[in-house]
């Protein structure tokens, strides 16, 4: 790693500041991933600053609401009883997402800001529209099997890493922020930016911009949700494809549906058509097979990926199964 | 807040207590200490310093392994307050205050640690790298009551590579040091 500055800011106030003069700083928490990229010296901050005091890290429900602090750890929200209960589908994506070492270290805002394991994008000799626009994008025409069959662009074809930013997606999450300006909250599905012509540019974030919590409704759709990760190995790998899907079924109806796809794009993505298509069908495998092809039908691959369109497809059946004889 | 933002410091202290300002330190050598092992250690090192190159290289306390240096492997795994962490992806600077354990640590003068002696006895190794990791993922996932059986250890054993493929006999091993530690 190259030589950096380091700081243990008191609050989000001074926090925010204090990367807000410095245009090369970062924030750490668990530090997984920014010391991972400065490792590759993909990144390169000139300062770090470490949030771990500015905060608590309290998973707390409040009536229809949960709201989990930005620092509390991948494995405190997975292990989180009322999570389980009522989000099943997030406490899921964590318990698959990365090793248990790791989930006692990442913090859900760290997780949320982790980038892609595209390999071409952490080797800095290859040639990266991410790293370096104009540069160009290896894995267009390269090494493609772990690339997206939607949401790409003449300029980047990677996936996004978060199997809990996929969960958070189809649960409409809301994600709170401290920053220069004061502070937001943003919708995910306005949180995550497509890579179209600047891949450099990954999410709705300013510099300096801090995230402060994740709050959920809960509604009965979310209650009755899974996660489903397809991936080369059964632990620790991340996902080929996968799917976070919620069912709220009254009397063999479905009344509302929440499908969200991973591993398929450069953000999560969410597939309303086939969410719509399920609302008033039968929960039945016929209704399922159907969602899931509506969900696949713009999916394009490039090559090695190919293969993901139908692999998404089963598992969306697959998910919207679980959840459907569980009901 | 801009007048709270303090000079550029080219090396500092890092105080267990908390200071009254955030004070910016590095890129040169900054002093800390480290409990280790019930043990608290006054040391030297730049920010960029992983705790595993603290312990291994400042502290001498060489059983912590280094392998793939990212995350990968689970070679560098140590408890930082009683939680398995990789200590490669962290730095030393962010460990003042903390409780930190490494293989070194478990034992009992000449007297192993349970899930020690349940490795030693069900040959839960070959070369021996991976091992001190793989002990101290053990000793986590019991004490935080995760032994609910097979799938569980193979998950929570998952961080931790086993070049040789030792598998068998460390899930093995993971087992009877369960039995063992209840």
């Amino acid at each position: 790693m190259k030589p950096f500055r380091y700081a243990r800011a008191r609050d989000p106030q001074e926090a925010v500041q204090m990367v807000a003069v410095d245009a090369a700083a970062s924030f750490v928490a668990g530090g997984t991933t920014v010391l991972d990229l400065m490792k590759d010296d993909v990144e390169r901050p000139s300062l770090l600053v470490d949030i771990n005091g500015v905060a608590g890290r309290a998973i707390v429900r409040a009536g229809d609401e949960i709201a989990i602090a930005a620092l509390a750890r991948m494995s405190d929200v997975a292990d989180d009883p009322e999570i389980a209960k009522h989000a099943p589908m997030v406490a899921n994506a964590l318990l698959q997402s990365a090793s248990p070492q790791l989930r006692n270290m990442a913090s859900i805002g760290g997780n949320l800001m982790q980038r892609t394991r595209c390999s071409y994008f952490r080797d800095i000799v290859a040639p990266c529209n991410k790293r370096r626009r104009g540069d160009g994008c290896s894995a267009i025409g390269g090494e493609n099997r772990r690339h997206a069959i939607f949401g790409g662009s003449e300029s980047c074809i990677c996936v996004h890493a978060s199997d809990l930013a996929v969960a958070l997606a189809a649960a409409d999450a809301t994600i709170h922020t401290n920053g220069p300006g004061g502070t937001r909250a943003i919708q995910v599905s306005d949180f995550y930016l497509l890579p179209r012509d600047t891949p450099n540019v990954e999410t709705a974030l300013h510099h300096a911009e801090l995230i402060s919590s994740v709050t959920l409704s809960l509604d009965p759709a979310l209650a009755n949700s899974t996660y489903v990760k397809v991936r080369d190995r059964a632990q620790y790998e991340f996902a080929l494809v996968s799917v976070a899907a919620g069912m709220e079924i009254v009397g063999g109806t479905i009344r509302a549906a929440r499908i969200a796809l991973g591993g398929v794009a450069p953000i999560p993505w969410r597939v309303p058509e086939a969410e719509a298509a399920l609302v008033g069908r039968p929960a039945t495998a016929a209704s399922y097979r159907e969602a899931a092809e509506i969900a696949l039908a713009g999916a394009r691959g490039c090559g090695g990926n190919d293969f993901k369109v139908a692999l998404a497809a089963n598992a969306v059946v697959r998910a919207l199964e679980q959840i459907g004889s569980a009901a | 807040m801009d007048s709270a933002i303090p000079e550029l410091a080219t090396a500092g202290t890092l105080p267990s207590a908390a200071p009254a300002a955030a004070s910016i330190l590095g890129p040169g050598e900054v002093q800390i200490e480290l409990e280790v092992n019930g043990e608290r250690h006054e040391l030297s090192v730049e920010p960029r310093v992983t705790l595993l190159d603290a312990l291994r290289e400042r502290l001498k306390l060489t059983g912590t392994k280094k392998g793939c240096d990212q995350g990968t492997c689970g070679a560098c795994t140590v408890l930082v307050n009683d939680r398995a962490i990789d200590s490669c992806l962290t730095l030393a600077v962010m460990h003042v205050g903390d409780r930190i354990t490494t293989i070194e640590g478990l034992a009992s003068g000449e007297q192993l640690h349970p899930m020690q002696a349940a490795f030693v006895e069900h040959d839960g190794f070959q070369c021996g790298y991976c091992t001190p990791g793989q002990v101290l993922s053990a000793v986590a996932l019991v004490r935080e009551g995760r032994m609910t059986g097979d799938d569980a250890i193979r998950e929570q054993m998952s961080g931790n590579i086993c070049r040789c493929g030792a598998y068998e006999n460390i899930l093995a091993a993971v087992r009877d040091g369960a039995r063992r530690m209840a």
